[in-house]
């Protein structure tokens, strides 16, 4: 199969909103627990805007849960977690934080793209549908704009055929990268990804990386759940690994790789490369 | 939808089915040879073909009545079944009452309730309604109530599942694109939950047409009434084999006139489920009562 090399993804969408001091993500002392499960144990993590941070770690590490929290569909039980200085989800009343009011926390979580592991496209809407529902719905774009954006989307991501096609008859990869086009279409600050290509078949994985370190190249913030170690090397400004709910070691991949410090990184590495 | 046999059983059990029809319709005619009724064939003839003004409205009282109830029925299901999943216990308290009540109480109860109970204490007696030039009598107005708030908590019941059938991760997905809770509900969660809650909807539509007849009660002169009263008196008086077997005509009428309806709604509903068409039950199938769509069992009403 040939590859529509992917490109001018954010030129596509226009402008994407700006972070005052250059930091897009600050996350300091994040806890979470699952009932009497600790799963996040005081976790520090800053973003600058630009940035690509590839999150490892074994599974149960915490790693999926923190990056669920930074857009608020889990709620944490301490710390803050900042995007574009804005706190997320939680508002300071004297001194303690408070849950946000739900058109808050929407509102913030539209500046904040995601793209699942089993891509969560909307099966009742067709490809170009499914980019259009929250321009239209959420950011009130008129209908006519937020067509030539899909369709320039899909276009860039190389599913021009399939703008009338709907989830249920595209392939995984070409799903996720709806997915990606549909994350896109808010022209969010940052964008999530939740190992975004573990469920798919190996042939399909190469089609969706691309798409992903085009979007790193043009300059998206991105924060990447993932054990694809090509991507991490080629696009990847930091690696972070976490374990047991804390981030136990970072750097940059060429380091963290070649020379990781702590046993554990040792292990886990050794374990997946 | 599973289909429950296929191939050569099926057109076993087919056979058999016509088989025993065929015996007891045969049973059924020599023993009205036998008996000394005068049978007047006419009068289901004439009530088919050629329906008076009191048979053709006790067809329309019956439909129309069906058609608003379910309504009703399906909007407060829809609120019944989000109160019922709501983050807020006294809400989802209220939606566990409502269902706990209407499906705990007989509808028979219910309407008895509603019209004469609220009556004879002057709550409210149901005065007349005239709406765009058309009189709806108070009694019609308590029968479509009854009905049709009858019909939500079941209504809540469906809804509800269907809700449950669909995947969390597209509240997430639509949650992570900035929608709030009403609008992925409203955009991406219910018309999801419509294509499973059709086939069910449809039998609760099918009941409601048959339902109806128990408006009797408070004398609606629905489909039901209308031949019970031409039973009792008129050129017809004291035919009720010929009548009733005319009014069952009529019910058989309007429900299969139903499921052709609903067939068309399964097959637009089917849009983007991929090879969803070809899981549509054909209408033929649905009157041939091969693949039932969802039985409900020990349901009394």
């Amino acid at each position: 199969m040939t590859l529509h090399t992917p490109h001018d993804l954010l030129d596509a969408v226009g402008e994407l909103p700006q972070s005052p001091d250059g930091l897009v993500v600050e996350a300091t002392g994040v806890q979470k627990y699952f009932g009497r499960l600790h799963v996040l144990k005081g976790v520090d993590l800053t973003v600058r805007k630009r940035e690509v941070v590839v999150l490892i770690g074994p599974s149960g590490s915490g790693k999926t849960t923190f990056l669920r929290c930074i857009n608020h569909l889990e709620r944490i039980q301490e710390g803050r977690i900042s995007v574009n200085g804005h706190l997320i989800g939680y508002r300071e009343e004297n001194g303690k934080l408070v849950e946000d009011k739900e058109r808050n926390i929407a509102a913030q979580r539209s500046q904040i793209g995601m793209v699942f592991q089993r891509f969560n496209l909307f099966p009742h809407l067709t490809a170009l549908e499914n980019i259009m529902e929250a321009p239209v719905q959420v950011r009130g774009t008129p209908e006519e704009e937020a067509r030539e954006m899909g369709l320039k989307l899909l276009e860039r991501v190389g599913l021009e055929a399939k703008v009338d096609t709907y989830p249920g008859q595209l392939s995984g990869g070409q799903q996720q990268r709806v997915a990606i086009a549909r994350a896109l279409a808010m022209k969010p600050a940052l964008i999530l990804f939740d190992e975004p290509t573990s469920a798919l078949d190996p042939e399909m994985i190469g089609e969706v990386l691309d798409v992903m370190k085009e979007l790193a190249v043009e300059g998206m913030t991105m924060i990447v759940v993932s054990h694809e170690m090509g991507f991490a090397r080629e696009v990847g400004d930091r690696v972070v690994m976490m374990d047991e709910g804390i981030i136990i070691e970072e750097g940059s991949p060429a380091s963290l790789f070649e020379s990781p410090r702590e046993e554990r990184t040792k292990a886990f590495l050794s374990k997946i490369l | 939808m599973t289909r429950a046999r296929s191939g050569p059983q099926r057109e076993r059990t087919r056979s058999a089915t016509r088989l025993i029809g065929f015996v007891v319709l045969a049973l059924l005619l020599a023993a009205c040879g036998r008996s000394s009724y005068q049978y007047n064939w006419n009068i289901v003839v004439d009530s088919v073909i050629r329906p008076d003004h009191l048979i053709l409205s006790g067809v329309w009282l019956t439909l129309s009545i069906s058609v608003v109830s379910q309504l009703i029925g399906v909007i407060l299901g829809i609120f019944g079944a989000v109160g019922r999943i709501s983050r807020l216990a006294p809400i989802r308290w209220l939606a566990a009452f409502y269902v706990w009540f209407f499906r705990g109480t007989p509808l028979l109860v219910q309407i008895s309730f509603l019209y004469f109970g609220l009556g004879v204490t002057g709550v409210y007696n149901f005065p007349d309604l005239v709406l765009l030039g058309i009189t709806i009598p108070g009694k019609v107005q308590a029968g479509i109530i009854a009905l049709g708030v009858n019909e939500g908590a079941y209504m809540t019941e469906i809804v509800r599942a269907g809700i449950l059938a669909i995947d969390p991760g597209q509240m997430e997905a639509a949650k992570s694109l900035g929608m709030t809770y009403r609008r992925a509900m409203r955009r991406i969660v219910l018309p999801q939950a419509a294509r499973v809650i059709v086939p069910p909807l449809g039998n609760e539509f099918n009941n409601m047409l048959k339902t109806t007849s128990l408006l009797v009660i408070i004398s609606v002169p629905e489909l039901y009434v209308t031949f019970s009263r031409k039973n009792a008196s008129g050129p017809t008086v004291f035919h009720p084999f010929e009548l009733f077997i005319a009014a069952a005509i009529w019910y058989l009428l309007l429900t299969t006139l139903w499921s052709l309806v609903q067939t068309r709604i399964e097959r637009r509903l089917a849009r983007g489920s991929g090879t969803g068409v070809d899981d549509t039950v054909r209408w033929r199938d649905r009157l041939l009562g091969m693949r039932n769509a969802s039985p409900r069992s020990g349901r009394a009403r």
